[in-house]
This record gives C-alpha cells, sequence and structure tokens, in this order.
C-alpha cells in the first residue's frame, strides 16, 4: 500500500480521530499494511511485543491457555479496535494469544519506531497515551462486568 | 385510582402442555389456558405460577401475546425453580395473572426498536420481538443485542439466526467467556454497541438482564445519546402477592409489580446505585 | 365532634348500645383487659370494658394503673389495633387436593363479617381510612379486607386524655374524630364527680341504635365541657412530628448518619410494625401434607424487618438493620404519600412504646431535620 493511503487509513481510523495530521505523518513511518487468514495467531504469549495493530475488518480473538485446558476466548475485537498494548510499556512482552478468528485486515504499527518516536517528541506520546488510557478504561469497565459473571446462578 | 379487579389470591389451575429443555439449567413450559380463561396479555407482563404444595414464583410470559401463548421460560436456580421446571405434561400449574406494566410497544411504533437481553433477561423481550416482526412495518429497525455467559448457556438460538435474516433486523450475540469451537463474538453484551448505528433520537431501547448487566448497559445507551425517557428496564425484587397489597417488592416508591416491571430509566435512575435501597 | 345535634347519655347507656348492637346481629369488639394490657375482643357487655384504668406509657414502656373514676375509655392507646379484625394475622386462602399431578381449588368460605367496632379512637379511625386506601382504592382491591370491612359498625370515642407517646394532634389524626361519617361518636366526661357520654350519629343506621338507647338533647355548657376535655388531651401531647417537606427529606437523606445511630439501637424484633395500626404486609406460605396430596397457602402477617422480606435470589437486598429501620421510617412517613396520597402514620404513637429500646419515630424526624435540610447524600427520587 502506498504511503498515501496508509495514511489515510490511520486517519480514518477510529482510534486516531482528531489527531493532527503532523503526528499523522510522523506515524505513517512506523506503519504498515497486514493480512492474517483465519486461525493463523496474530501474537503469542511470552513473545516480544514488536508491534500493534489497528483492526480494520474481521474478527481477532484474545485467547489463555490455561494449564491442562483448551483456550479460553476472554474478549473477541473487531473493526476499529485495537489489539495490543504490552509493546507500550516494559518488559514489552505479550500477556495473551491472539488469533484471527475471521480473515482480518489490520495496519501494523512498528513498536521500537513508534517507542523512539515518542521518546523523542513528548507530545506525540501524550496524545498516543490519551488515546490508548481511554480504551483501556473501557475495557477495564467491561472486564469488571464480565469478571462479575452476571449470569450465573448464586 | 378506580379499582379494576377484587383479588382473592386464589389461582386457576391450568395444565402443562409442553416442558422443553433450552439450555442445562433453563427450560421453557407452555401451558393451556382453561376454555373459559382469557389468555391476553401484553409483552413484558408476568403470571404468578404456584407448583402444588411448594410455592408460588413470578415469571416472565416468553410467548407470542397476539396469539394469547403462554409460554414460559424458567431457569432453575433453587428449590422453587426447580420445582417449576419438574413439572411433565398434563400436570397442573397454579395460575393468577397476568400482572405488571409491560414494554412500551406503543411508543416504539414508528421508531427504530434495540432490544439488549442478558442471559434469562431474553425470556421477558421475546415478545417484543414477536410484536415488532408480526407487525413490522409499525415499526423501524429491530436490533437485537444478546449475552449470554457461555455458549451453551445462549437461550433460543435458533430463532435468533431466523430473527437476523428478517427484514431491517440486526442481531448480535456475545458470551463472556468461550471455547474454540465458539467463532461469534467474546465479551461483555455493552461491547456490541460499537457494531449498532444508533440514531438516539428515534430509538426505545429496551433491556433486561442481572441488575447491574442492566445499570451498564443503561449507562453505555446513555452516554451514546439515547433519552432517559426513551430507555426501559425490567427490574425484579421479591414478590409474594403480585398486586401490590403485601408490600414486599418495594423499590424507593414504587412497587415493582403493579407499578412495573417495566420502567422507564428517567423514572428510576436516583434508584439504581442505592445500596440496599 | 362536628355541629350535627350531640345528645346526653348516662353511663348505663353503654351496656345497652353493645346489647343493640349485639341484637342487630354484629359481633361486637371492643376493649378488654388481658396480661395486663388493653387489647381488643369479643364483648358481650359494658361490664367486660377495662373501666376505671388508665395507662403509664412512654418510649419503652406500657403499664396499666387504676384511675380516680370509672371511665371505660379513660386510657390511650394499647398493643392492639383494628387490623387484627379487618386485615388478620393468619388467613387461610384455599385448599387444595391433588392427584397424579392435577389439583383442583377449593376456595376458602366467604368471609364476609359484620363487625362492630366498639371505642375506635381518632387515630385508630384515621388509621382504618389508611388501611382503606391501600386495601381497596388501588388497581386491585382485597376481598379479604373488603369482606370484613363493609359492614363494620363503628363507635368511636374521642380521648379525654392523651398518654406522654400520642402525637395525633400533631398528624392531623385526632383527638377530635376528622369523619363525618362515623355510625356513632362518643365523648366520655367522667371525674369523681360525674360521669355521663355525649353522643352523635352520623349515619342512619347511627341514628337507629341511638334511638334505642336514653338520651337527651345536651346542653351548651356540656357540649363545651366535652370539647374542652378532648382540646385539652390535644395540648397536653409534647410529641410531634413536623411533617413541612418529610418526604423530600426521608428521600434526599438516604446516607444520614442518623441512620447508622438508630442501627445500634434497633433490634429488628418487629414489634413496631406489629402494633403499627397501618403496617399491612404479608407473606403468603404453603403447606401440604406428608403424602402431597393436600395443601393449604396461607397469608400472615410479615414485617419489613424480618431478613427475608427482601429476599431475591443470591440473597437479601436488605441485609443490614440500618438499612431495615431506614425502609420502615422512609415508607410510613415520606414514600406512602407518594403511593396513597397521606403519611402512613396516625401518631398514635404505639412503636414508641412497644419498642423495646424505646425508639423514638418523632426523635429521629427530629435527628434528621436538625441538620437544617442538609442533604445527606444523592437522593433516592
Amino acid at each position: 500500500m502506498e504511503k498515501q493511503s496508509l495514511e489515510k487509513v490511520i486517519v480514518e481510523h477510529p482510534f486516531f480521530a482528531d489527531l493532527e495530521s503532523y503526528y499523522i505523518s510522523l506515524l505513517v513511518s512506523c506503519a504498515s499494511n497486514v493480512r492474517f487468514d483465519s486461525g493463523k495467531y496474530i501474537l503469542r504469549e511470552g513473545e516480544e511485543a514488536n508491534e500493534f495493530y489497528l483492526i480494520r475488518a474481521g474478527r481477532v480473538a484474545i485467547e489463555i491457555n490455561p494449564p491442562q485446558r483448551k483456550p479460553i476466548i476472554v474478549d473477541t475485537l473487531g473493526e476499529g479496535d485495537i489489539l495490543g498494548w504490552s509493546w507500550l510499556l516494559p518488559p514489552y512482552t505479550w500477556r495473551f494469544c491472539a488469533r484471527a478468528a475471521e480473515a482480518t485486515r489490520a495496519i501494523a504499527l512498528d513498536a521500537k519506531c513508534l517507542r523512539t518516536k515518542c521518546e523523542q517528541n513528548h507530545d506525540l506520546g501524550y496524545e498516543l497515551l490519551k488515546r490508548f488510557s481511554q480504551n483501556i478504561y473501557r475495557r477495564l469497565d467491561a472486564t469488571r462486568l464480565q469478571l462479575l459473571d452476571v449470569y450465573a446462578a448464586h | 385510582m378506580l379499582p379494576i379487579e377484587t383479588v382473592s389470591f386464589v389461582p386457576q389451575p391450568w395444565p402443562v402442555r409442553t416442558v422443553t429443555k433450552e439450555t442445562p439449567d433453563t427450560f421453557t413450559l407452555t401451558l393451556e389456558p382453561p376454555e373459559a380463561q382469557s389468555s391476553r396479555f401484553e409483552p413484558g407482563q408476568f403470571s404468578m405460577l404456584w407448583v402444588f404444595g411448594v410455592g408460588e414464583l413470578p415469571i416472565s410470559i416468553s410467548g407470542d401475546a397476539d396469539a394469547g401463548a403462554h409460554v414460559y421460560t424458567v431457569r432453575s436456580v433453587g428449590a422453587a425453580t426447580n420445582s417449576l421446571v419438574s413439572r411433565e405434561p398434563g400436570e397442573s400449574l397454579g395460575v393468577r395473572g397476568p400482572y405488571g406494566v409491560g414494554w412500551p410497544m406503543e411508543a416504539a411504533r414508528g421508531r427504530d426498536v434495540v432490544v439488549v437481553a442478558g442471559g434469562i433477561g431474553l425470556a421477558p423481550l421475546r415478545p417484543v420481538i414477536y410484536r415488532v416482526l408480526r407487525n413490522r412495518d409499525q415499526y423501524r429497525r429491530l436490533v437485537i443485542l444478546y449475552g449470554a455467559r457461555s455458549p451453551r448457556d445462549i437461550l433460543f438460538r435458533k430463532e435468533l439466526a431466523a430473527w437476523a435474516k428478517q427484514k431491517d433486523t440486526q442481531v448480535l450475540s456475545t458470551v463472556d467467556y468461550g471455547g474454540l469451537s465458539w467463532h461469534g463474538h467474546v465479551g461483555v453484551v455493552t461491547s456490541l454497541l460499537k457494531y449498532v448505528r444508533l440514531q438516539p433520537a428515534q430509538t426505545v431501547a429496551m433491556v433486561c438482564g442481572p441488575e447491574i448487566m442492566m445499570r451498564f448497559v443503561a449507562r453505555e445507551l446513555v452516554g451514546k445519546g439515547i433519552a432517559a425517557e426513551n430507555l426501559y428496564l425490567s427490574m425484579e425484587r421479591h414478590m409474594k402477592c403480585a398486586v401490590g397489597l403485601c408490600g414486599r417488592c418495594q423499590w424507593g416508591q414504587h412497587f415493582i409489580c403493579k407499578d412495573g416491571p417495566v420502567f422507564s430509566f428517567d423514572r428510576i435512575a436516583p434508584l439504581l446505585d442505592r445500596y440496599e435501597l | 365532634m362536628d355541629q350535627s345535634p350531640q345528645f346526653r347519655l348516662a353511663p348505663e347507656q353503654l351496656d345497652k348500645l353493645i346489647g343493640s348492637l349485639a341484637r342487630r346481629g354484629y359481633e361486637v369488639i371492643g376493649p378488654v383487659v388481658r396480661d395486663g394490657a388493653v387489647v381488643y375482643d369479643r364483648i358481650s357487655g359494658a361490664e367486660e370494658l377495662p373501666r376505671g384504668l388508665t395507662d403509664d406509657q412512654e418510649a419503652g414502656r406500657y403499664r396499666l394503673k387504676p384511675r380516680q373514676d370509672a371511665a371505660f375509655f379513660g386510657y390511650a392507646s394499647s398493643p392492639q389495633s383494628w387490623k387484627k379484625f379487618l386485615h388478620p394475622a393468619q388467613v387461610k386462602l384455599f385448599d387444595a387436593e391433588q392427584q397424579d399431578g392435577v389439583f383442583r381449588i377449593l376456595p376458602a368460605p366467604d368471609e364476609r363479617r359484620r363487625f362492630a367496632f366498639v371505642g375506635v379512637r381518632a387515630c385508630d379511625l384515621a388509621a382504618i381510612g389508611i388501611q382503606d386506601r391501600v386495601m381497596l382504592e388501588g388497581p386491585y382491591r382485597d376481598a379479604i379486607y373488603q369482606a370484613r370491612r363493609e359492614q363494620v359498625f363503628i363507635v368511636a370515642v374521642e380521648c379525654a386524655q392523651s398518654a406522654p407517646t400520642c402525637f395525633c394532634a400533631s398528624m392531623a389524626a385526632g383527638p377530635q374524630v376528622r369523619s363525618s361519617h362515623v355510625d356513632l361518636t362518643l365523648i366520655e366526661v367522667a371525674s369523681s364527680s360525674e360521669h355521663w357520654f355525649l353522643a352523635q350519629t352520623g349515619t342512619d343506621r347511627g341514628r337507629e341504635v341511638l334511638a334505642e338507647l336514653e338520651h337527651r338533647p345536651s346542653k351548651e355548657e356540656e357540649r363545651r365541657t366535652a370539647s374542652e376535655a378532648v382540646e385539652s388531651a390535644a395540648r397536653a401531647q409534647t410529641r410531634r412530628i413536623d411533617n413541612t417537606g418529610i418526604r423530600d427529606l426521608l428521600y434526599q437523606n438516604f446516607e444520614h448518619p442518623r441512620w447508622d445511630n438508630v442501627a445500634e439501637r434497633c433490634l429488628a424484633c418487629a414489634n413496631c410494625t406489629m402494633v403499627c395500626p397501618t403496617c399491612f404486609c404479608t407473606t403468603i406460605e404453603d403447606t401440604s401434607d406428608v403424602k402431597g396430596e393436600h395443601a393449604e397457602r396461607w397469608r400472615l402477617w410479615d414485617s419489613c424487618f424480618t431478613m427475608n422480606f427482601s429476599y431475591i435470589h443470591g440473597g437479601s437486598v436488605r441485609t443490614s438493620g440500618k438499612a431495615r429501620y431506614r425502609q420502615w421510617m422512609t415508607h410510613k412517613l415520606g414514600s406512602w404519600i407518594d403511593q396513597f396520597g397521606s403519611s402512613g402514620c396516625v401518631g398514635c404513637g404505639r412503636c414508641i412504646s412497644w419498642c423495646p429500646v424505646g425508639i423514638d419515630i418523632t426523635e429521629e424526624v427530629e435527628a434528621i431535620r436538625g441538620s437544617k435540610g442538609v442533604s445527606h447524600g444523592k437522593t433516592i427520587a
């Protein structure tokens, strides 16, 4: 995908809504277009977190593998969602697995490239962290509701 | 207020026609109204079902209101509900009702109907779906968002698939956790909202499920611009008489049995998070 | 009493009154002494009444003691009220018989009764009116209450003394009888030197009964003496509830620290709900025989103070004593107004006397009001 159309895709993704075009252009150099076939593992627990993904289409299942049991899907993400936070903070290792439940298209953002840019330009770093925090806050809320297991018999 | 009915708390015996297992702990009973009995009810209403010598429970009617179908979907969570679902076809259940203020089918006419159900909460909302689909041109879009605990707890699976094929109807399901054979959404029912193109000004939303789930959903829907007067919840408290005379189901100044169980959110928002109200 | 004619009766006429009501087929109920308290039961003559007795009541205290005169109604409230008869503590709803999973219902026989209540104080008359609104004026009418209430003949008595626990005057429920459709209203004037009754009727059947008793039109000074006795009973009341904006006061003080204070004292014994003449909460219970062929369904008095009152699968909604006391008081004085158009309290003071730890509802209202209208926490409506 050309740089211009990549930039267009980033701009249109809800995660980057209202981000100044100057910062968008900084990000584009860290971005690439990726595709995952259905069933393919996008990232695995314990591996180095080198990228994060803006999902454009498809569905990704977040899985935890408990010992001696089949994997449990604890969340699914789709169009407009962000996959991956572990790249943000040390030790930069994935804490779960993510598998494409359907054929999935995404923009991958290189973690080392992005971290370097954020260290150089703290304003960019702040803009990204603001957006990530919102995402994490919403997911925490949802996770808590999930934890309550409200449908269980008491 | 003019009296409508003099009550003596005596049920009528109705025979059980069928008992079907929906999920490992949930069963659907269909009851046969006796000849002379009116079987009319409105979506969202409930009946008091009495098991001989055991007890009486308020159960929402989950059948087609326009066909007077007395269908009751019951989750077995204790001795009383278990005795209810253990009935065999031909046996009797005592019936009193229908009672309660139901879903706002009139207010929803000419608007988008968004139904958000959690767990067994889909049962009291099913009559809404039937009513909308039977009178399709009286309503705009129908959106059904359903959350269950796990794939094997999903209620009315075949119907959900059939409803998804209806005109201007969107059906999305999710589970709190899934196994590898589940190919759908995983996560709480609020997370499905991002897949719905909401038009808040012309939407009536109806929510039913565990109280905590309804609070979270209501917060999300209001956050997305649904007016509190267009958002409806079905509440639940301990009931004995179902007619506002035993005092038990009081919640603030409301009797859930006769002022509800369906309430618009603007009436009840201050009550919802009062601990031990 | 209002402006319609008032008549003077000698005390001996009370016995004739009871006889006259009995002859008309009424079950005559009146006050009697049992186990050291005035209770309501069937009477056949005036000699069964608590003549010459008065009560000594305070928070958590009730004693009967002799009077200097021979008044029949010389005491204030008692642990029972007329709800014992109109809204009975135990009622069988129906019997049922089952064979092979199919059952039939045998409804309880018609409970139509013809009571005559002798000695209904103004507070209790107001309480009956409040229960009428609950039981008969909603979208569902209670058949059991209706069957017992429709034909009640009421002989009301305006009090000539108040107990320290009485506050009916501040609740606009007494001691004068506020209704004009009471069959017979009496004021008893009793002292060591005189004893007579002033009587007024408000219905045709009241007039018919009065016609059978010896009576004469009252004199101006007699009417003055009688009404002064009742007015002095009102003036003697020291307890009061200020009902200004009380519903909003209670709704907006859901988190008031006073509830914690009450919770430390309240035993959740439910006495207050048992003696309260307007409390109406009930439960319905099943019994069946061992073979599972015969079952009964009973309605019983219940109280919002019990743990299982608010039980829903998973647990009770109001587990703490604090939540339950708050529910009772907020309902009685506040939400009752939204539900039934009036306060649920008539100021009879029974809950104060019969609370084993002497919790005083009037004091609790003062304490919550005392924060000068500052709301604690968010409102519940």
